[in-house]
């Protein structure tokens, strides 16, 4: 192992790593928006917009990431639409992780049996209201441990963004091999900054996991 | 002469080709204690369900104070502030306090000062022997507590009629007490209150009225010694009947 | 009349050997998941064994593969083993190699975790009726197990195919290769050919994966 090889190069994969978390912290955020508004439309059974929730999550769930990239990187720029390669791995991430985030919330939301509803309305509350301070609260903590699951899962997705030419993890490692036949020593780089990322948001994810199945509320 | 609270004119209620209310009437005056009691599946729970229209129905009208209660109208949330529920299943807000559980509504709801709900709700707490547990989680509590913080949760609305849907069923026998107390209490109080219950020896002490019904019809309706002692038609006898066992005679 | 650039792919052979692309992809699943899968369940049953050095073997070895996105395992097989073995890895073999190993921690934990699932009293209730320890698995536990089981195993299935579209980075001629490849031949005489090549790519991996996907929810409704 070369260790000045490794010095020399690691401010390169330190950009490159915040270059992944920063995509891919937007990318989630736009997942979990485009996920709570399909959970929403299709809990309260929207006509037609249902529908086109429904065909988009089997679209997002049965293509793989690097598909929807190269069409929306390759593709839709023949039709006009020039996008840069960020807003191409964002809007990537968000048409993936929303099929995602739509499912976990959902499941949550069906775990909260319609008489809680019901309590709350005969409280003199408004459907809103029953969202809000009843309904909600409880479906997001039941679908805690399939989000932080999801966050995994995509931060992990990210790695194809090296395929629409943006300088993340992978580029990099696949760049320093290319060039310098480091082998080792980048991938050992690579290994470490994923580590970095992706370890702390797995721990997090079983302890969360773990508290959510010994107890529930008010323990 | 006691004002009218609630009228329900032919109430009628069909669920996948069923009929389940089948044109009732019933007129509740306030401060009376109205108990309605029925086998299974007489569609004694949709009734009150139906009264805070929490289904949908396919006739008839439904008015509190003169003001209809009408499934999925705008105005709804405002009516049922006047009208308390209990269910069976407590339905207490897992993810709150008790406290929280009294007070999100009056505060969310109807504006109230914080401080000023909060005082009502420790002393309804207080009342019901439950104020040390204001600020546990319902699911650090029994099944009796739990009802009777559901009935306070209610009453924090200051509501102008209750209704009980088998708030007992679902307790081991020795909770039951606790509950069908504050109930009591609660008669004395001159509530208004409509109760679904297979309690008969608490049917006969709270009720000012029995109504008996059988297949989405209201068969007889009196005076609870009445109605307990001589029921007038023969399906209410028999109704009756279940609750008594005969002694088993051992032969050798 | 709009240009989708959807003629490039009638011109000579285009779509077949798209097609052809597919299948390459579709055979290094297939044989990912006909080695992972047994062996997924030996793995999974080993992760229910008491012994906790076992259990314990299986665990790292599930999260080391789990915590890696599955193109730094691709990269590390096809760049970093042949640079320390010396030896000459085609990219099917690396990818084969990475899916059956990513498959087997996969799998490994679906059967661990179906096992698992199975309440206690299953297990009592069963031998309160008398039956021996094998009957119990044959009759009672195994047909439960197998149950929650499928629908689970049918959807890694689909998250392999898809998975497989990494492949083209470590240089692979799978179909995205092939549309690139299109795409590039025919720059001159149909500019926009990248949107009608992408999309019927799209589409091609939908169609191989949306049948399966549908197959594990209608089994996981009906073994509900």
């Amino acid at each position: 192992m070369n260790w000045d090889f490794i010095a020399e190069y690691l401010p390169m994969y330190e950009r490159a790593a915040i270059l992944t978390v920063k995509l891919g912290v937007i990318g989630i955020v736009f997942a979990i928006l485009v996920g709570l508004i399909c959970a929403m439309i299709q809990y309260h059974k929207i006509p037609v917009a249902r529908q086109i929730v429904a065909v988009y999550i089997e679209l997002s769930r049965n293509t793989p990431l690097l598909v929807q990239l190269f069409f929306i990187y390759y593709g839709l720029p023949k039709l006009g639409a020039n996008l840069s390669p960020e807003v191409c791995g964002i809007i990537g991430l968000a048409f993936l992780g929303g099929s995602y985030m739509a499912e976990s919330f959902r499941s949550g939301l069906e775990t909260i049996a319609p008489i809680q509803r019901e309590s709350a309305l005969s409280l003199g509350m408004t459907n809103r209201q029953a969202m809000q301070y009843i309904i909600l609260p409880q479906a997001v903590s039941m679908s805690v441990p399939a989000f932080v699951a999801n966050v995994i899962f995509l931060l992990k997705e990210t790695s194809v963004f090296s395929a629409i030419s943006l300088m993340d993890l992978m580029f990099t490692a696949k760049d320093l091999i290319g060039l310098y036949y480091k082998t080792i020593e980048s991938l050992f780089l690579l290994v470490v900054f994923y580590l970095i990322i992706l370890l702390p948001v797995s721990i997090l994810g079983s302890l969360l996991e773990r508290r959510m199945r010994h107890a529930g509320f008010g323990s | 002469m006691a004002e009218t609270l609630l009228t329900v004119e032919n109430l009628t209620k069909k669920f996948e080709g069923n009929t389940i209310l089948d044109g009732l009437n019933l007129t509740i005056q306030r401060g009376e204690v109205v108990v309605i009691v029925g086998p299974s599946g007489c569609g004694k729970s949709t009734f009150l369900r139906c009264i805070n229209a929490l289904e949908p129905i396919q006739e008839g009208t439904i008015s509190l104070q003169g003001t209809p209660i009408v499934y999925g109208s705008k105005n709804l949330a405002e009516v049922r502030q006047k009208i308390g529920m209990v269910f069976q299943s407590y339905e207490l807000f897992p993810h709150l306090t008790v406290l929280d559980n009294i007070m999100l509504a009056p505060m969310k709801v109807q504006k109230r000062n914080k401080d000023e709900v909060k005082e009502e709700a420790l002393q309804l707490l207080d009342r019901i022997g439950l104020k040390d547990k204001a600020d546990s989680f319902p699911r650090q509590l029994s099944g009796g507590q739990k009802q009777r913080v559901a009935i306070v949760r209610a009453l924090c609305m200051h509501p102008e009629i209750l209704l009980f849907d088998e708030v007992t069923a679902a307790l081991d026998p020795e909770m039951v007490r606790e509950v069908l107390d504050v109930m009591l209490d609660l008669a004395k109080q001159g509530r208004t209150m409509i109760i679904v219950t297979h309690e008969m020896q608490f049917a006969k002490a709270v009720a000012d009225r029995v109504i008996f019904f059988d297949q989405g019809h209201i068969v007889e309706e009196a005076a609870p010694d009445e109605f307990f002692e001589h029921p007038k038609t023969e399906r209410a006898k028999q109704f009756l009947n279940v609750f008594s066992f005969e002694k088993v005679e051992h032969n050798k | 009349m709009l240009d989708l650039g959807l003629d490039v792919l009638f011109k000579g052979s285009n779509m077949l050997r798209l097609l052809q692309g597919l299948w390459v992809a579709m055979q290094i699943s297939l044989v990912s998941i006909a080695v992972s899968m047994p062996l997924g369940i030996l793995c999974g049953g080993l992760m229910t064994m008491k012994n906790k050095l076992v259990r314990f073997i299986f665990r790292v070895y599930l999260e080391i593969i789990r915590i890696m996105p599955q193109l730094v395992l691709l990269f590390i097989v096809y760049f970093g083993s042949t640079r320390v073995f010396g030896w000459n890895l085609s990219g099917e073999t690396a990818s084969v190699i990475v899916f059956v190993l990513w498959g087997t921690a996969e799998m490994g934990d679906l059967v661990r975790g179906a096992l698992i699932s199975i309440p206690k009293h299953q297990y009592e209730s069963s031998e309160a009726l008398g039956l021996s320890k094998i009957q119990t698995y044959r009759y009672i536990i195994i047909p439960q197990t197998v149950r929650r089981l499928i629908p689970l195993a049918i959807n890694l299935i689909t998250r392999m195919i898809k998975t497989t579209s990494l492949v083209l980075m470590i240089g692979v001629v799978e179909m995205l290769k092939v549309a690139q490849q299109i795409i590039e031949t025919n720059r001159m005489t149909s500019p926009n050919a990248a949107f009608g090549v992408f999309l019927v790519v799209f589409i091609l991996y939908f169609l191989a994966c949306w049948p399966i996907s549908m197959l594990a929810k209608y089994l996981e409704k009906r073994w509900r």
